[in-house]
């Protein structure tokens, strides 16, 4: 019986997108101050400051075992930091698990693992959020649900022509743009992506493209996770390089490039592989 | 695409018009499209050739006896078929709804006996047909046993306990206590159905019995089971269609994952369908109890429960889940028993039987797969 929740309250004034990299406090969304995780005798993170603008699209670069999945998951809510904390609009949070993440609009979205492929385009925007009639029985009122899917649809520009699709018959980046959708509808301000661009073609990638650029502009602050440069220059406003569990570099994409990131990256490697060397050297004396 | 939001929206909730591409409009070929389309419409084709060659060959399938009968056979079918819908569209399946089925009707008789009235041993042996399938849910769920070996223990179960309980004799169920009354009077048969040897004495509003109940309650004569079975397929259609509970159905068998992380109580659902079959498979074995009047220990629940998958199978329900028709099982289910009409009454030879069924549904089954590939080319 819940009405569908409109969009996320106070869109931000166009042009939110472009703040300058260390925004003013008011507009920094999410901020995280000394996250610090270990497994073990592993140290996955050290310390992690970061802060995300409002409407901001901010990537994640580093190497496979840098931190950033770790990071992505104490953000979500799924694993909790060892120390640090995490402010939503300058209030601090606890998430003890990831329901207290999305209580407080952070969602993270799946390509796949969220929406269930049976179910039609419309079914799966409102998914467990089913509107109904005659009360408790729960009588699916189907018109409605497609109306204001197809509203919202509109809303966030996205063109979906068949709502009665099984999602099964949509392309990778029409599934994509659905789970993007569901997320956002139930007032998710805050969306962590994981390789949204992952295995599209050009057409899907600039349907996902454009999508992030209208959330972003409503006021949707978003964390994308790519290993693709190429991906995170099309879709981000600053970039955050994490090596080592620490955040090393945090740039506007209009401040660097592709080539600019490759050999920062490059030559970090080859620094780690250089004391690597040396340590097994010094053992081998 | 403002238009195609108009026609999406002002479409209502089960849509029997052929929805028609913007700018093309109602054609032939978009009416073929459409019945193409439907995952039923190959079982239906199916089931219309077998009438149209048994009505060819006799003309005995046209009688209205022989259509009660039929139907009478057909009921336990439908019923337990809607059910298995459930239970596949999860991706699991429940084998021991054939036996529960079977047992129900001991579990009232057994009440009975021990001297309730009968309406509440009818209503015991219903809340126990629920409670297996609350064991075989929370088995299933809780201990993650899968669902087919769950329910193949509970029908061995169920069948030694009536074997145990019963001390392997038949039983009749003749509805009174005591001596009957003077003077039995016999009604007439009703559709040309006779009324079972239990009803000893007339059943009329001053004397009623079960039979009387059954008869006039239930249904109207030798139709009331099919009633009853096309109620409860009614029922699970409008459950598993136009609820929230059917969207969760169909979430938790479709994406698990997804529907878990949606908030769907994804073990919930599975239990209450484990109990939902189980309730109805019970009824419709006790609504037959009150037909037939008896109740022979020997018979066995897998004979009785695996018509029923195939009927939904042969309907377009898959098995790997998320995908269902209703009414494909009742089409499958119908065809099953027109099918075996059919060969009864062209005689043929009971040594042939089984041979000449199964590979009449293995061919139906191909045919079904290959157009339905035909049509998920039409789909898109």
């Amino acid at each position: 019986m819940s009405a569908a929740p409109a969009l996320p309250d106070e869109p931000a004034p166009d042009g939110a997108a472009a703040q300058p990299v260390s925004g003013a406090e008011t507009d920094v969304i999410l901020r995280t101050e000394g996250i610090s995780k270990r497994f073990g005798a592993v140290v996955a993170l050290r310390g992690i400051d970061m802060h995300l603008n409002r409407g901001e699209v901010l990537g994640l670069v580093g190497d496979n075992g840098a931190g950033k999945s770790t990071f992505v998951k104490i953000l979500c809510g799924f694993q909790r930091p060892d120390e640090g904390r995490i402010f939503v609009e300058g209030q601090e949070v606890e998430f003890h698990a990831v329901k207290d993440a999305r209580a407080v609009g952070i969602e993270t979205v799946y390509q796949d693992l969220a929406l269930v492929p049976q179910l039609t385009v419309y079914e799966n925007l409102f998914l467990n959020r089913e509107l109904t009639s005659v009360g408790k029985i729960g009588v699916l009122s189907r018109r409605r649900m497609r109306h204001l899917a197809r509203q919202y649809l509109d809303n966030i520009k996205v063109n979906m022509p068949d709502l009665d699709q099984e999602v099964e018959m949509l392309s990778g980046g029409q599934r994509q743009a659905v789970a993007v959708a569901r997320a956002t509808r139930l007032n998710a301000r805050i969306l962590l992506l994981d390789e949204p661009l992952a295995a599209m073609g050009a057409k899907e990638s600039a349907l996902i493209m454009e999508l992030v650029k209208d959330l972003s502009s409503q006021g949707v602050s978003m964390i994308v996770i790519d290993h693709n440069y190429a991906h995170l220059f099309a879709l981000c406003d600053r970039l955050n390089v994490i090596q080592q569990g620490r955040i090393t570099v945090d740039t506007r994409v209009a401040d660097t490039s592709v080539e600019e990131l490759t050999e920062l990256m490059v030559r970090s490697f080859q620094r780690q592989l250089l004391a690597g060397q040396e340590a097994l050297g010094e053992i081998a004396v | 695409m403002a238009q195609a939001a108009v026609t999406t929206s002002d479409r209502t909730p089960v849509s029997p018009a052929p929805p028609a591409k913007a700018g093309r409009g109602v054609t032939p070929a978009s009416i073929l499209g459409w019945v193409i389309r439907q995952r039923e419409a190959t079982v239906i084709a199916i089931t219309i050739l077998t009438i149209i060659y048994f009505s060819i060959r006799t003309s005995a399938i046209y009688t209205v006896d022989n259509t009660i009968v039929t139907l009478q056979y057909v009921a336990p079918f439908i019923v337990i078929g809607a059910g298995e819908v459930l239970m596949l569209v999860l991706a699991e399946i429940d084998l021991s709804a054939g036996q529960v089925y079977l047992t129900a009707p001991w579990f009232v008789y057994w009440f009975w006996h021990a001297g309730l009235p009968v309406g509440l041993a009818i209503l015991i042996a219903l809340v126990l047909s629920a409670a297996i399938g609350l064991v075989n849910g929370l088995i299933t769920v809780w201990l993650g046993v899968p669902s087919l070996i769950v329910t193949l223990a509970m029908t061995f179960g169920l069948y030694g306990l009536v074997l145990v309980v019963s001390s392997y004799t038949q039983e009749q169920m003749t509805w009174t206590r005591g001596t009957p009354p003077a003077s039995p009077v016999q009604t007439p048969p009703c559709h040309g159905y006779p009324l079972p040897a239990s009803c000893v004495h007339a059943p009329s509003w001053s004397h009623p019995s079960p039979y009387f109940y059954y008869s006039n309650i239930l249904g109207i004569g030798g139709w009331a089971t099919i009633c009853w079975a096309l109620l409860v397929l009614a029922v699970i259609w409008f459950l598993l269609k136009h609820t929230r509970f059917g969207v969760h159905v169909t979430a938790t068998g479709g994406n698990i994952l997804a529907a878990a992380e949606a908030g769907i109580p994804v073990q919930r659902v599975k239990i209450w369908c484990f109990m939902i079959i189980s309730t109805v498979a019970g009824w419709i074995g006790i609504l037959d109890l009150i037909r037939l009047g008896s109740m022979d220990p020997g018979d066995y629940g897998l004979n009785i429960v695996l018509p029923p998958i195939v009927a939904a199978v042969v309907g377009g329900t898959a098995l790997t889940g998320g995908r269902a028709t209703v009414l494909g099982t009742l089409i499958g289910a119908l065809f099953l028993g027109i099918l075996e009409d059919g060969l009864n009454l062209t005689g043929v030879s009971a040594n042939y039987f089984y041979l000449l069924e199964g590979i009449i549904i293995l061919v139906a089954m191909s045919l079904n797969l290959q157009l339905g590939r035909f049509a998920v080319r039409f789909r898109r």
